[in-house]
């Protein structure tokens, strides 16, 4: 009896040490204000905007140079070579050719919403990078502050907020353009946004539930003992996936990229668009690339968190340059997949955010919850979960069986199929029956 | 706690504006996008008196489940119907609707301005978690241990009342599979479902507007 005991005493006690250590990180902010708010406190709060907003700005200009550089590499062209050193200054003069060109405002466009949707695809891609910890504690004149421009206590809130607010920015884009392929590639971006974003959020609650807290300083420390506390490996690999395919249909990024397939929409929801505004749109674009990869970082790859040599006055500065390499991966990684990636296919895209992306979440979500409370807890959810799935599955192919026999709608190739028995079926040499076919 | 700081008076001031300025564009506008993003501005200064209140998960969850989703179903209904066109409003179909519509937002405002200035409508409580700026817990701490202890049974009933709502609203919009068993022949051009002369067309006759 007592053998048995013992190890549920240490197990309690285990878990009370970790509430308690859950419990001092849900209560901590950024130590700059503890001591209240005073000049030194204002002055560190506007450097650290700025140089957010700077170095944001310069990286996406760079990120712009570097995924033209390399995606030439990648199809054995030479890129951009003429402006500036291997070509560097060429985001600067295609920013200044746009800022100088005429700006267009179509006819038929709502205009006030025309002018209004750039700026609220741009202000939340620079929002959601102000709680992303780039970097580590740093003291100056005796007042500790964090690398980070704000660490508000529901941090991971706001990124899924303000990519909440970037659907408006395409939506109205498409809409107030007051023209045809803007609006198909909106309603197919916020789609595609708001159908992803499910996935998205279940994930970011995968880490916030072992993590105990919202804040992405938090998360960032609770990752922080060893290099196997990184939720990659903590939470096992799949919401880490998960969580990438979700930014990546989030982001309209290659293979996702349906929202400006260039052989279907022109252009996309920015078709409408010239000179400035386009300029912002494309900005908000590469930004956001940068902000969600920064975000990966955070959630998963432990942030700035990496061996730190001891050398003096370097060490504090030490753990941005880890967070640097880790973005600059996923930088790559995007420019990859745009290289070697084929488009999904609308309904491919549906299925895969819904059908799998979004039960595999929550499946996930269900048994980490589990082996949070404890082993046994965790195997009967799992062992649920596969139960379930299997239901599941037998029941979608006794539906798929039935439907096969009476399609809803049949796919488009089955009725291109059928148009082309309807232009066989009309007597040659009419005019109308051939015009149909090819309407169809 | 009601020891309002100057940047707290200045910012409640400005949210107050926000929101009032968002509320009256909902019924002024004559456009329904425009009366939708006023909408989207009216819940952006509540979120930030939430933040002044110290509330910020509530903040959160107010851009992201209002403002986030579903002020953009608004958006997504009122561009698929074509309903964004200036429509004419004088026309009155129901007579001496709007001095009604007058006494009653009177009342319900003074019934809840009164049950505002007593007691909590629902729980009877001025506060049900205590204050949120003594302890040195969080609020989102806070709200989730009473959501999931003392309120736990209104919660699942609520998560309950809206999956019944998907269900039925998947039930409602799902299209009759076939109302009389007809098999469909290789010539015929129309693979959709029947009752629908061509599910294709007026789709697209939708969106391009």
């Amino acid at each position: 009896m007592t053998r048995g005991a013992t190890p549920t005493v240490h197990a309690q006690l285990a878990q009370l040490a970790h509430l308690a250590q859950l419990d001092a990180l849900t209560t901590h902010g950024d130590p700059l204000f503890s001591h209240g708010v005073g000049l030194f406190v204002w002055v560190v709060v506007l450097i650290k905007v700025l140089v957010a907003f700077i170095v944001l700005l310069t990286s996406v200009m760079l990120m712009i140079w570097f995924e033209r550089k390399l995606i030439s590499d990648m199809q054995s062209r030479i890129g951009p070579n003429r402006a500036g050193p291997w070509g560097l200054l060429q985001t600067l003069a295609d920013g200044t050719k746009l800022f100088f060109k005429e700006d267009l405002l179509p006819a038929r466009a709502d205009r006030f919403v025309f002018k209004l949707a750039p700026y609220l695809s741009l202000v939340p891609a620079l929002l959601i990078f102000t709680v992303v910890p780039v970097g580590g504690f740093v003291t100056i004149a005796g007042h500790r502050f964090e690398l980070q421009v704000a660490d508000p206590t529901i941090g991971i809130l706001v990124v899924l907020a303000m990519s909440s607010i970037a659907v408006y920015g395409v939506m109205l884009a498409g809409w107030s353009s007051g023209s045809k392929y803007p609006l198909l590639g909106s309603v197919r971006a916020s789609a595609q946004m708001i159908s992803y974003e499910a996935a998205l959020g279940i994930t970011i609650v995968t880490v916030v539930i072992v993590t105990g807290s919202l804040s992405t300083r938090a998360i960032v420390e609770s990752q922080s003992a060893a290099f196997w506390d990184w939720n990659i490996i903590r939470l096992g690999i799949v919401p880490f996936v998960l969580f990438l395919t979700a930014i990546t249909a989030e982001l309209t990024r290659p293979p996702f990229d349906l929202t400006e397939a260039e052989q279907e929409l022109v252009g996309g929801f920015h078709t409408e668009y010239s000179s400035i505004r386009f300029a912002l749109f494309f900005l908000a674009e590469f930004m956001n690339v940068i902000t969600m990869s920064a975000v990966v970082v955070t959630l998963f790859l432990g942030g700035p968190d990496g061996p730190v040599p001891h050398l003096p006055t370097f060490d504090v500065w030490f753990p941005s340059v880890w967070f640097v390499a880790k973005v600059f991966c996923f930088l790559f990684l995007y420019v990859w997949l745009r290289a070697a990636l084929p488009r999904l296919r609308y309904d491919q895209l549906m299925t895969l955010g819904w059908k799998y992306l979004i039960p595999l979440s929550l499946g996930w979500l269900l048994a980490v919850a589990g082996f949070m409370v404890d082993g046994w807890w965790g195997a009967g959810v799992v062992a649920g979960a596969l139960v379930v799935t299997g239901l599941l599955i037998r029941a979608f192919a006794i539906g798929k069986a039935r439907g096969e026999h009476q399609p809803l709608l049949a796919p488009v190739g089955a009725r291109a199929v059928h148009a082309v028995h309807a232009v066989h079926a009309v007597p040659p040499g009419s005019a109308v029956g051939e015009g149909d076919g090819e309407a169809d | 706690m009601f020891a309002a700081t100057v940047p707290d008076a200045v910012t409640f001031a400005v949210c107050a504006v926000v929101v009032l300025s968002g509320a009256i564009g909902v019924i002024a506008s004559r456009n329904a996008v425009h009366a939708a993003l006023s909408l989207v501005m009216t819940l952006f200064g509540v979120a930030v008196l939430f933040i002044e209140q110290h509330a910020y998960f509530l903040a959160a969850v107010q851009v992201i489940v209002y403002a986030g989703a579903i002020v953009v179903l608004f958006l997504f209904v009122i561009m698929f119907l074509g309903v964004d066109r200036r429509e004419d409003i004088d026309a009155e179909p129901l007579k001496g609707q709007r001095p009604l519509a007058l006494v009653l937002v009177a009342v319900s405002l003074v019934g809840v301005l009164t049950l505002a200035a007593t007691s909590n409508w629902v729980t009877g409580a001025h506060r049900v978690v205590g204050s949120l700026s003594s302890g040195h817990h969080t609020d989102t701490y806070l709200l989730g241990k009473s959501i999931f202890t003392t309120y736990l049974w209104a919660f699942e009933i609520t998560a309950a009342l809206l999956v019944i709502a998907v269900v039925g609203a998947v039930v409602l919009a799902r299209r009759p599979s076939r109302v009389h068993d007809t098999v469909v022949e290789p010539g015929d051009a129309g693979p959709v479902g029947p009752g629908t002369p061509d599910a294709g067309v007026p789709e697209r006759a939708e969106v391009s507007r």
